[in-house]
């Protein structure tokens, strides 16, 4: 079968679906490729390369949708494009079925089948086709670029023959693929940055980019299905506000990813947050597309408050960078061929039944398959909540002091036993056992604090020097020997033997022993 | 000798036999503290000969020789004992203690009390009776256990059906002998009473697992203390019940604190047997993947931290001194290198310790299993050597599991894991271990001491 690349017809749009290295792929899977002339300028790649790779270039679109069976896009398709579309027709590109939906209702009177790139599930199998991870990844990058371009100082500190320069503030709000990876490149540029995100769970990955993590003193997980962030509640956002105002007067940068899924981006940076901020200071809203998370955000443009603080709100920030999106875009989409063919034979087999391919099919021989059933394999493994664990400090001295109140309970309880146990011998017992009882009870006690501070390490040692020493019961073998009973004084007789070896050996042994523990 | 002078040297004793205990708090002052035990030792048996005046004793050749060639026999096992046999010995030295205490009793029943009035030789017969039955247990158990540990014996728990009921019905045969043994019915009554309690000893200890001999091992410690403290008792001796004391309190200590390390309850480790689970055990996904000693030795020299953490299988495999080359050359390349030591790897409290110390490895890089636990998701290679259930995580992943609560080192956490196993085979508690299941685990088959020469070559 046949796949096509048309050129985007989407104003400003730069990426190309299909990169000569994908195509070559794509044939070894037993496709053939087209591609419109042309399609790959703005991402660099030329005709020529493709010529190379093997790929029909072909004048224009109207000749590529009639040759195509299947086609590959960035952008969801126009109205110009779904009119050259035929029956029976295959198309792969971002769709965003659920605000579409006219989109939708329209692909499915053109009775194609539709795989939207943007609803491959995020399940660990089908990373190497989830374009929105290295899209994001790409707009991670970029606003990080994009702020500092705008932004008058150094992100790093300096201390130089002219004076010191302070570093940088960034935060970096929702820490998801494009929040951790415009983290890892402010970091590596030299700023401080500091992140926030609902989801406690991500805080070992914010650290682990390097950057501080923002705690927010409250017991809700803001975790939803399928990776992604669910709307927190009132309380919670109110005091996330309170963590922002508190932060906003000293940040220079602020860059924006939250993102709720099919509902428009929460307002985290409200008009108030704005004006906290310093002149100069730089916002960057990455979810512009769908809302901003800041009030002021205007999408495509870039904006300056009455306050001089620049507000981003670009939409096109992996087209800004054409060639490497269209490099990681293509292998994605490649990836997902390589699904849709599992003999490589050149005929995409859609499996309803894969997860992956379900979850991304929105159209299926014209009839609407969205949204899909959720996906039977948990997309993260769900952290425990370990918020349990942190109790307030007067809860735990609470749970101490009952603890406390309990083992002395039971301590006065056994040691009223124990008296009436003492006050039922002594009323029996004469009184030279009850003067070695003490002595016995005592020993216990002494041996116990004793033994209770003995290193685990010296364990066998302690086995062992217990062992010699309980070797006294030689004491009472000697006691029975100057007795004239023949029988008695031969027991006597072994019973002093064996305790000697007791004696010697224990002794003999920890002694060898304790000379091996040997500090480093 | 006066009786004061000989009190006076007594009390000597009992402060030198503390000081003794309580100086095993660390390895620097622990040898000096042997010697307040020779000390002690020597104070106590020379004042009790003097003070007797035994020397007028018509056996007196006898005696002497029975001390001196008891103190050769002593010294020559002391320097023949290899470090891994060392369960062995405490064993062993066990049943000597509790046989010297059943003598002792018998000989005390077979003198004559004259000098006592009714209800003190009630008393007296009643702690001849203890310390008998004490002293009897703890010679057999210590038989058993010895000869399980040289693997003369399996080591496997025998459980013979109705093993319950016949333990109480021998208990309560004992009783009803000592009961008649107080009434005087004749001293026949000690001895059948003796061979009784010979037979618990031994059915108590056979019916224990091999995993288990790190408690069995300590709770014979402790009897045997007991039976010193009741022999003590019986000869009305201040110095035998405060040295019977510490060594039964200290044998006590150490059987809860391995219970505790086992999340065993004391009594049903002594009764021996696994405690029932109470449904199947959680089905294991993956396959155990084995790999080639360079693979492991490439990790290895890549890795910045490693952990070592031994068992059973490093003593049996003698492979410490192999061990401590790794360890020492890994040390010289400027990497962490630590160990882990579950409170109950090997067969006796401690176990690993002192062979890792026999080894010449630095004592202060091992470390107890709580000081090590966090640190294991920062670890880059853990190299399990011939251990199993001390790093089985059903212990906390499956409720179901019979070692279910116990505390293990969670080595699955570390980056990767290499286990030495001598085989596919389950471990002593014979249950399977998902470790070797999970993605990170590779298995390493062969004896320990081969594998690591041959890991040893290639790192220099």
């Amino acid at each position: 079968m046949k796949i096509g690349c048309p050129k985007e017809i989407f104003k400003g749009e730069n990426r190309i679906a299909m990169t000569p290295e994908s195509a070559k792929h794509l044939q070894k899977l037993g496709y053939e490729c087209v591609v419109q002339s042309g399609a790959g300028d703005n991402s660099n790649f030329s005709d020529k390369d493709y010529k190379d790779a093997g790929v029909k270039v072909l004048k224009n679109a109207d000749q590529l949708w009639k040759e195509s069976d299947i086609i590959l896009k960035v952008r969801g398709p126009e109205k110009s494009e779904i009119s050259k579309m035929k029956s029976g027709q295959q198309i792969i590109s971002f769709i965003w079925p659920g605000q579409n939906k006219l989109l939708l209702e329209s692909l499915k009177k053109k009775k194609v089948t539709v795989q939207a790139m943007d609803m491959i599930p995020r399940i660990s199998r089908a990373q190497k086709m989830d374009a929105l991870s290295s899209m994001a990844n790409i707009a991670g990058y970029r606003a990080v670029i994009e702020a500092g371009n705008q932004f008058g100082r150094f992100f790093t500190g300096q201390i130089t023959a002219a004076g010191k320069i302070p570093p940088a503030k960034i935060l970096v709000i929702g820490a998801g693929v494009a929040g951790l990876a415009a983290i890892g490149t402010a970091k590596s540029m030299g700023a401080i940055v500091r992140s926030f995100d609902v989801r406690p769970e991500v805080a070992e990955q914010i650290e682990s980019m390097g950057a501080e993590f923002l705690m927010l003193d409250f017991d809700t997980d803001g975790s939803g299905e399928g990776g992604y962030a669910k709307p927190a509640s009132k309380e919670f956002i109110k005091k996330e506000m309170e963590l922002f105002r508190s932060q906003a007067p000293e940040l220079d940068i602020v860059i924006t990813t939250a993102l709720i899924p099919g509902m428009p981006a929460p307002k985290l940076w409200p008009k108030e947050m704005v004006n906290l901020m310093k002149p100069g200071s730089v916002i960057v809203d990455l979810a512009a597309e769908q809302g901003g998370n800041c009030d002021l955000t205007v999408p495509n443009k870039m904006i300056e408050t009455k306050n001089k603080v620049k507000i981003i709100g670009y939409t096109d920030l992996p087209s800004r960078m054409a060639t490497q999106a269209s490099t990681l875009y293509s292998t994605n989409t490649r990836h997902l061929m390589d699904d849709l063919t599992p003999k490589k034979d050149g005929i995409p087999f859609i499996n309803m039944e894969d997860d992956v391919i379900r979850g991304a099919t929105v159209i299926h021989n014209g009839e609407i398959t969205f949204p899909p059933p959720k996906p039977k394999v948990a997309a993260i493994a769900k952290h425990i909540n370990q918020n349990i664990k942190e109790r307030a400090p007067e809860e735990l001295a609470l749970d101490k002091i009952n603890a406390e109140k309990k083992a002395g309970k039971i301590q006065v309880s056994s040691l009223i036993i124990g008296a009436c146990l003492m006050w039922l011998i002594g009323m029996y017992a004469p009184s030279e056992f009850m003067q070695h009882f003490i002595v016995f009870i005592l020993s216990c006690f002494v041996g116990f604090q004793v033994i209770w501070n003995v290193s685990h390490a010296l364990h066998t040692p302690l086995m062992a020097i217990t062992n010699a020493i309980s070797g006294i019961i030689i004491l009472g073998a000697l006691l029975q020997m100057e007795t004239t009973n023949n029988i008695v004084s031969v027991l006597a007789l072994i019973s002093i033997f064996i305790a000697t070896i007791n004696i010697v050996g224990g002794f003999m042994v920890t002694k060898r022993m304790l000379a091996m523990f040997q500090r480093s | 000798m006066t009786i004061g002078l000989l009190t006076a040297s007594y009390i000597t004793s009992s402060v030198l036999f503390i000081l003794a205990l309580g100086g095993l708090s660390n390895q620097e002052k622990a040898k000096r503290a042997v010697w307040y035990g020779i000390v002690g030792m020597a104070i106590a048996v020379i004042a009790t000969l003097l003070g007797k005046e035994i020397f007028l004793t018509e056996w007196l050749e006898w005696l002497i020789a029975a001390i001196i060639i008891g103190s050769i026999i002593g010294i020559i096992v002391a320097k023949k004992v290899q470090m891994t046999g060392m369960p062995q010995l405490v064993a062993a030295l066990h049943s000597f203690v509790g046989l010297a205490a059943v003598f002792i009793g018998i000989n005390s029943a077979l003198l004559p009390h004259l000098e006592l009035s009714n209800t003190q030789l009630i008393i007296h017969n009643v702690e001849v009776f203890l310390g008998v039955f004490i002293g009897a247990i703890t010679f057999t158990g210590s038989i058993i256990a010895f000869g399980k540990l040289s693997e003369i014996i399996s080591g496997k728990a025998l459980i013979i059906p109705a093993r319950h009921p016949l333990n109480v019905i021998m208990f309560l045969g004992c009783l009803f002998l000592g009961y008649l043994f107080l009434t005087h019915v004749g001293n026949w009554t000690i001895i059948a009473m003796t061979i009784i309690a010979f037979l618990i000893g031994a059915h108590l200890v056979l019916a224990i697992g091999g995993a288990d001999m790190p408690v069995v091992v300590s709770m014979l410690n402790s009897y045997s203390g007991w039976a010193a403290a009741a022999t003590g008792f019986m000869l009305g001796n201040d110095l035998l019940i405060v040295t019977g004391a510490l060594v039964g309190s200290s044998g006590a200590i150490l059987s809860y604190i391995m219970c505790k390390a086992m999340n065993r309850n004391f009594i049903s480790v002594i009764l021996g047997g696994w405690g029932d689970s109470t449904g199947p055990a959680m089905d294991i996904d993956g396959e155990m993947i084995a790999i080639d000693i360079e693979t492991v030795a490439t990790a290895i020299n890549e890795a910045n931290t490693i952990v070592i953490v031994p068992g059973y299988g490093m003593a049996v495999a003698q492979a410490q001194s192999a061990v401590s080359e790794l360890t020492s050359r890994l040390r010289a390349k400027k990497k962490k290198v630590r160990f882990g030591i579950h409170p109950v790897a090997g067969r006796l409290p401690g176990h690993m310790n002192v062979l890792l110390a026999e080894a010449k490895v630095p004592y202060d890089i091992v470390l107890e299993m709580d000081e090590i636990n966090s640190d294991f998701p920062d670890t880059d290679v853990v190299i399990i050597l011939g251990a199993n259930d001390i790093v089985n995580p059903a212990a906390e992943e499956d409720p179901n599991s019979p070692i279910a609560g116990m505390p293990v080192l969670q080595v699955w956490k570390a980056k990767q894991v290499f286990i030495s196993k001598r085989g596919q085979g389950r471990g002593y508690s014979g249950i399977e271990n998902p470790l070797f299941f999970k993605e990170n685990s590779r298995m390493v088959y062969g004896d320990a001491k081969k594998s690591l020469d041959s890991i040893l070559q290639h790192i220099n």
